[in-house]
């Protein structure tokens, strides 16, 4: 098996064989959820934390799930609501926690690099669910699952990643697994939305979308946040969607069997055409989900074992 | 197909930058050709024997306010059109400061249905921010789609950089033009004259040319942050030049404008509180006046507008601190011009390049050249031509102009619209 990592923390810290062990014991998963009787005992006692600094539905979801599946213990917290608002900073939260001794904790965070302080803080492993606008890394996992099954291959791909760049840790996160994976990457957005810098990062940018949807293999949506839509980053939600919206007609300038991803949740009419989204034939949106939960089991069992080896070592007396 | 000569002219052509004696071939609105003037024109042609007056292309009047929508009594686009076309305007541009303003793709149709029957070309500028109230970016895409020039809150500065930031990148990738007012919004709060020892002596609430200077300073750090493209509406003072230099230095698309009055007037023609001569930016001193003549002569200053701007008696008839700002301009712009020349500073294709081809350049606009293929409109004057200037012999509907009374040098003898006489004898 190759996969070395303590941490989840990013897709930056993965080499290219740890993401394609990841991918392939997700493909295990994806055939145990669709039994009848979706367990397995792989962290069986083990206790799983869901630590979310920001509201979440569907992650916080898929996490608490691909746990209970495998049989842990899990707890969701949302700290936005309880501790924070009385003043305790986070690494105490983390030392408080920390105390409890689970063995995985999954941590969403709105400022970048705070779930990185925190795993420098607690002896458990640690799954970043989303660090302000740095890195979404089981949401790329899902998405290269999600692309792997849908083209057959995840490599030597044309991938249009469009909308909000800047303010996206999923097109963060996408566009280092994409592009470790050889893959050839475009981004499209209006140059509000476009992080500085990112010419230099091996893509290609594009503020037109008709020209940089030509023959894309993967058409990746992002979501537009209702807070940037007036103004500030662009002018109206009815001049964003006629130049950025995918509609019926710009996805024609795609490959004719380009597949349209979209992480949710969705602006159906300011992104994407609702039509577009429920279409069988091209959306993908409903497998992303499936995705998901495989993904973050097989990424929960991964660092379960290495936490396992690591304690199996230091009982053992070997130095590590 | 109609072919019309215009010969025996002296031909003014700022592209080649010549002033030569020749006629002018147009066919079918278009100019088919200038030639010597001893060759017999085509058969079937109409002849037009310009006595040896001065052909120029028609002016491009980079920024003209007028009252529709919110304040028709001022001016309409029918009499702005037919001032226009007496003063030698075939393009005018209007600008979105209307009330409400030119904010939404809808205005701009009901704007530019409104313009559709002028004698005078009229496109339209919208502007940059909602309401300009320097808060939220305007559909640029959209605007832009339906034919706006540029974008520009007129002279209300966007203070906050971060929204002025967003828009200039916003613009950048539709590559559309963002007019600024290099202005620091503090410091000219309120100011009515130019500080200085006139402004002191009347009382009068002044502000330092360096208020001008600090405004391009921050406007052009914006431009190469966002590198996008950008024309300072109005360089009145010297200070100010220096900043404009390294922009370009620097490789920024940057061209600047300046009004007419700050070429020919100065801060002393205030006189005793004449609300004429209220401008924004207020009239500078007779220093800046001479080195903005040199920075026109330079090709430092791109764009000379009349910046018209009617307001009614009763806007005016006010203490010079409390009155309206502005002059109409469209029939005084280019007499005033020619005082230039007639000073010296300038000559005419100088003066055709900033009056007509480098503001048509500027917008993306055929006009202001004498080219074959150009669009043939054209004004005819005699430039020596005197005249004593009686503001209500003006056909603006808003009679301010501060040259009431001026001794001018400079008739409009025709103007033509794509071939079409739209001011002149037979028209």
């Amino acid at each position: 098996m190759t996969f070395r990592a303590r941490h989840l923390l990013g897709i930056d810290h993965l080499a290219p064989a740890e993401i394609t062990t990841l991918l392939d014991l997700a493909e295990d998963y994806v055939a145990l959820n669709r039994r009848t009787v979706k367990h397995s005992d792989a962290l069986a006692g083990m206790t799983l934390i869901n630590m979310f600094f920001e509201n979440s539905t569907r992650t916080q979801a898929s996490f608490e799930l691909a746990g209970k599946r495998l049989g842990a213990d899990v707890m969701n917290m949302a700290v936005s609501h309880s501790s924070v608002k009385k003043g305790e900073t986070l690494i105490d939260t983390a030392l408080t926690l920390n105390a409890m001794q689970p063995d995985l904790l999954v941590v969403r965070h709105p400022s970048s690099g705070a779930v990185k302080l925190l795993a420098e803080k607690v002896n458990c492993a640690v799954i970043n669910a989303g660090d302000g606008r740095h890195e979404h890394p089981t949401q790329a996992l899902l998405d290269a699952l999600t692309i792997r099954r849908a083209r057959g291959r995840l490599h030597r791909l044309t991938i249009a990643i469009c909308g909000d760049i800047a303010h996206s840790r999923v097109a963060r996160s996408n566009l280092i697994l994409l592009g470790k994976m050889e893959n050839r990457i475009r981004l499209i957005g209006p140059a509000t939305l476009m992080p500085a810098g990112v010419a230099e990062m091996g893509v290609e940018l594009y503020e037109d979308m008709r020209e940089g949807l030509k023959g894309a293999d993967v058409v990746m949506m992002l979501r537009l946040q209702r807070e940037r839509m007036d103004g500030g980053f662009i002018p109206s939600e009815r001049e964003y969607y006629h130049r950025w919206g995918l509609d019926a007609e710009k996805l024609a300038l795609a490959a004719p069997d380009a597949i349209v991803m979209h992480p949710g949740p969705m602006n159906r009419g300011v992104e994407i055409d609702g039509t577009i989204a429920d279409d069988i034939n091209r959306s993908v949106i409903q497998d992303q989900v499936e995705m998901g939960v495989a993904v973050r089991m097989a990424a929960l069992d991964l660092l379960a074992r290495n936490l396992r080896a690591e304690r199996g070592r230091a009982a053992a007396g070997v130095m590590v | 197909m109609s072919t019309l000569v215009l010969a025996n002219a002296r031909l003014i052509d700022p592209e080649a930058q010549t002033d030569r004696p020749g006629s002018l071939l147009v066919r079918d609105g278009r100019i088919a050709g200038t030639g010597a003037i001893e060759e017999a024109p085509p058969d079937g042609a109409t002849v037009i024997d310009c006595g040896g007056h001065a052909l120029a292309p028609g002016l491009v009047d980079w920024g003209v306010k007028i009252g529709e929508p919110g304040e028709r009594h001022k001016e309409s686009f029918r009499s702005a059109g037919r001032a226009a076309a007496a003063g030698g305007v075939t393009t005018l541009i209007a600008r979105p400061d209307t009330s409400p303003p030119i904010d939404t793709p809808e205005s701009l149709e009901f704007v530019t249905r409104r313009a559709a029957d002028s004698p005078v070309n009229i496109r339209h500028m919208a502007a940059l921010t909602k309401a300009r109230e320097g808060r939220e970016m305007v559909e640029i895409g959209f605007l832009n789609d339906l034919g706006a020039m540029a974008f520009t809150d007129g002279v209300r500065v966007v203070t906050d950089t971060k929204v002025l930031s967003r828009a200039m990148t916003y613009a950048r990738g539709l590559d559309a033009l963002i007019v600024g007012h290099p202005q620091d919004a503090g410091l000219s709060k309120g100011a009515a004259a130019t500080s200085g020892k006139f402004a002191s002596l009347y009382g009068l609430p002044a502000v330092s040319p360096m208020a001008e200077v600090m405004g391009l300073d921050r406007d052009l750090s914006l431009v190469a942050m966002t590198r996008c493209r950008w024309h300072a509406d109005q360089i009145t003072t010297a200070d100010a030049l220096p900043a404009l230099v390294r922009a370009r230095e620097a490789g920024l698309d940057v061209t600047a404008g300046i009004a007419i009055h700050h070429l020919t007037l100065n801060e002393f023609d205030i006189g005793d509180y004449r609300t004429f001569f209220r401008f924004t930016p207020p009239l500078r001193s007779e220093d800046d006046r001479q080195a903005m003549v040199q920075a026109v002569a330079d090709g430092l200053i791109d764009v000379i507008a009349s910046f018209h701007t009617p307001q009614d008696e009763e806007s005016k008839r006010l203490p010079f601190e409390a009155a309206a700002p502005g002059a109409v301009g469209l029939q005084t712009l280019l007499p005033a011009a020619l005082r230039l020349y007639h000073q010296g500073g300038l000559s005419l294709p100088q003066l055709w390049r900033a009056l007509a081809l480098n503001p048509a350049r500027r917008l993306g606009l055929p006009a202001g050249r004498l080219t074959r293929g150009a669009p043939a409109d054209l004004v005819l004057f005699d430039p020596d031509a005197p005249f004593l200037l009686d503001r209500f012999s003006l056909l603006s509907k808003s009679k301010n102009t501060p040259f009431d009374g001026a001794r001018m040098q400079g008739r409009v003898l025709g103007t033509w619209r794509a071939g079409q006489r739209v001011f002149g004898a037979d028209a």
